[in-house]
């Protein structure tokens, strides 16, 4: 393809090639910490295409495909191209990636351990762990907490942080624009700016530790708190893996032990001040 | 071209020991393109690889091992559900020849549980498995009046709860096609695996891989297909197999079939100006996975429905998709 780059973020390396310049510079830019090796044999590629001939001149839409794609994958406008990127990358491991049980959860370190959160989209999974990873706390990921099947380690997979509608604002707040994407207006999901994580977030993204707290967090709702059963922890998780089949007795073997070794509680909270306090001190008193 | 990079690499696997990393990634993706990445990965389980590929490969052998697994209950629950019914169920494709432990079956890809049953077993089959939790996949009226009055298999079906497709034939080309396959000397002639399960016998295996590739459908998933017919002969006596394709009526396929499999994946062959022609599809695939010489493609897409219909009911078909909104992609 006419434009491409490689890029390494966690355990995987994806190579990205696209028909149009832009989605590759904005990925150079906001990626430019990362490793971007020139000649790296990748995990995974990724094409951003034409949806046919006409469409790579005249108003551009992009299809999002690669070794792994669904064949209808809604198409994308070009000025959404970085997101189509973000979403390609996403695509490639939800469907391909087997050396470890994929999450469907945020996660954070702190003192050597992590906390995981898990939720659908709009629970506040992103945001908490984009604000917690400028208190203190190392971010690892928004969108993928990567579960060891043999030492039961939570590793990194710190790619951009994607901040929709709401959010955007109380992030870009806190971290400048200088750490901010462009605005991707009126995208399926609303409005969507990407965040690029603390330097140290990055360099230590081949670091793992072990989990010792699952949140599922809910926003919009007033403060509450309860224990979540194993049963129930379970029958979550697998919901919110896109690999647990694939992976086979391994996957079935980790999890299990995951559930039955972290403590964890479903949060509810109206605002993301409050949802820090009650992490922070459910961090403090976990057991 | 990766798709012959592809080809190089499983004729010859040694041939890795030149690639550069965008000869890896070329290869890599070709291959998972054309669902061979499995076979690929058994292919080179005894070379010295970069440790980068390492993983991509063992990822890919633990898939295939996974989906041979998933395959075979899939037909322990379809001879479950047509035990009662005492007709021979014959598995076909990638579920046989992983059920009879075949070579060609090594890393393949396996999709949709097919099998071959009597055609006057048809209905009783059907009945049974909408029974067992088996349920119909297209809704609409046109598609489903087409499948039972022109193709060789009823409508797709899915297990409501398992989530897995199940082809049923009555013979192995559409009913349209110019050729007639004597399925009843098929299934007569099909080896028992136990439990009511039965695989065609090595020759007849021959013919309908060719008939899948050659005689029917536009070449999609061609190299796979080749790769099969590759090792399939293999396990074939040569006159038997010429007996048979010419009882079958489709002895230029299975020829062109072995000219073709001798060129790509064996020292060689001399191919006609209409098998060069089907190699240059078969290897129309690019260091990114894309598929190249669009209008050579769109030919073959063409010739599919030329084969199987007739002009006039080319015609009509075509005009009844278009107006539901159906475009070839």
């Amino acid at each position: 393809m006419r434009q491409s780059l490689t890029l390494r973020i966690g355990p995987a390396t994806f190579r990205i090639g696209s028909a149009w310049p832009a989605p590759i510079a904005e990925l150079a830019r906001l990626y430019a910490a990362y490793p971007q090796p020139i000649d790296a044999i990748a995990d995974f590629t990724v094409r951003l295409q034409p949806t046919s001939l006409v469409r790579r001149f005249i108003r551009p839409s992009i299809f999002i495909t690669g070794d792994h794609g669904l064949a209808d994958a809604a198409p994308m406008s070009l000025s959404h191209g970085l997101l189509a990127a973000e979403m390609g990358m996403n695509l490639q491991m939800a469907l391909g990636w087997r050396r470890h049980l994929l999450l469907h959860a945020s996660s954070v370190e702190k003192d050597g351990r992590v906390l995981v959160m898990t939720g659908e989209s709009g629970s506040g999974k992103s945001t908490l762990a984009a604000l917690l990873g400028e208190r203190g706390w190392r971010f690892m990921g928004d969108e993928f907490a990567l579960l060891d099947l043999d030492s039961g380690a939570i590793l990194p997979f710190p790619r951009l942080v994607s901040l929709k509608n709401r959010a955007i604002d109380v992030v870009a707040g806190e971290v400048g624009e200088a750490r901010m994407g462009p605005l991707l207006a009126a995208t399926a999901k609303g409005d969507i700016r990407h965040m690029v994580p603390r330097r140290d977030a990055v360099a230590r993204m081949g670091k793992g530790a072990m989990p010792a707290l699952l949140l599922f967090p809910r926003f919009g709702h007033a403060a509450d708190m309860r224990a979540v059963r194993q049963a129930e922890i379970f029958m979550r998780l697998t919901q919110a893996s896109t690999n647990y089949v694939a992976l086979g007795e391994p996957g079935f073997a980790a999890l299990t032990r995951f559930v039955q070794h972290v403590p964890a509680r479903a949060i509810d909270f109206p605002t993301g001040e409050e949802a820090i306090a009650m992490v922070e001190r459910l961090w403090e008193e976990r057991t | 071209m990766s798709a012959a990079l592809l080809v190089r690499t499983l004729r010859d696997p040694a041939s890795v020991a030149g690639l550069d990393a965008s000869g890896w990634n070329g290869l890599i993706a070709a291959a998972r393109a054309e669902r061979l990445i499995g076979t690929l990965a058994f292919r080179l389980a005894d070379v010295a690889v970069p440790p980068a590929v390492m993983p991509i490969l063992s990822d890919a052998r633990a898939d295939a091992a996974r989906e041979a697994r998933q395959a075979l209950w899939e037909a322990d629950r379809a001879a479950q559900a047509l035990g009662a019914l005492g007709v021979r169920v014959v598995l076909l494709k990638g579920t046989a020849y992983a059920a009879a432990g075949l070579k060609a079956g090594q890393g393949r890809f396996i999709g949709d549980l097919d099998i071959l049953v009597p055609v006057e077993a048809m209905a009783a089959v059907e009945q049974a498995l909408i029974a067992a939790g088996w349920e119909w996949v297209k809704d609409d009226p046109y598609d489903d009046a087409y499948y039972r009055q022109w193709m060789h298999e009823l409508p797709p079906m899915i297990h409501a709860t398992r989530d897995r497709m199940i082809d049923v034939h009555h013979t192995i080309l559409p009913l349209t096609a110019r050729q007639t396959p004597d399925a009843a000397a098929m299934i007569a002639d099909a080896v028992p695996l136990g439990d009511g399960l039965y695989v065609l016998s090595s020759e007849d295996r021959v013919v309908h891989a060719v008939a899948h590739m050659l005689a029917d459908g536009d070449l999609q998933g061609g190299l796979r297909n080749l790769w099969d017919i590759h090792h399939l002969l293999a396990d074939t006596d040569p006159d038997i197999v010429i007996a048979r394709a010419a009882r079958h009526g489709l002895l230029p396929h299975v020829q062109q079939a072995r000219r073709l499999a001798a060129a790509l994946y064996s020292p060689g062959a001399r191919l006609t100006l209409w098998d060069r022609l089907i190699r240059a599809r078969l290897l129309a695939r690019d260091g990114w996975g894309r598929e190249t010489r669009k209008a050579l493609i769109f030919a073959f897409f063409l010739r599919s429905h030329w084969l199987r219909m007739p002009p006039l009911m080319l015609a009509r078909h075509l005009w009844t998709k278009w107006r539901k909104g159906h475009r070839p992609s």
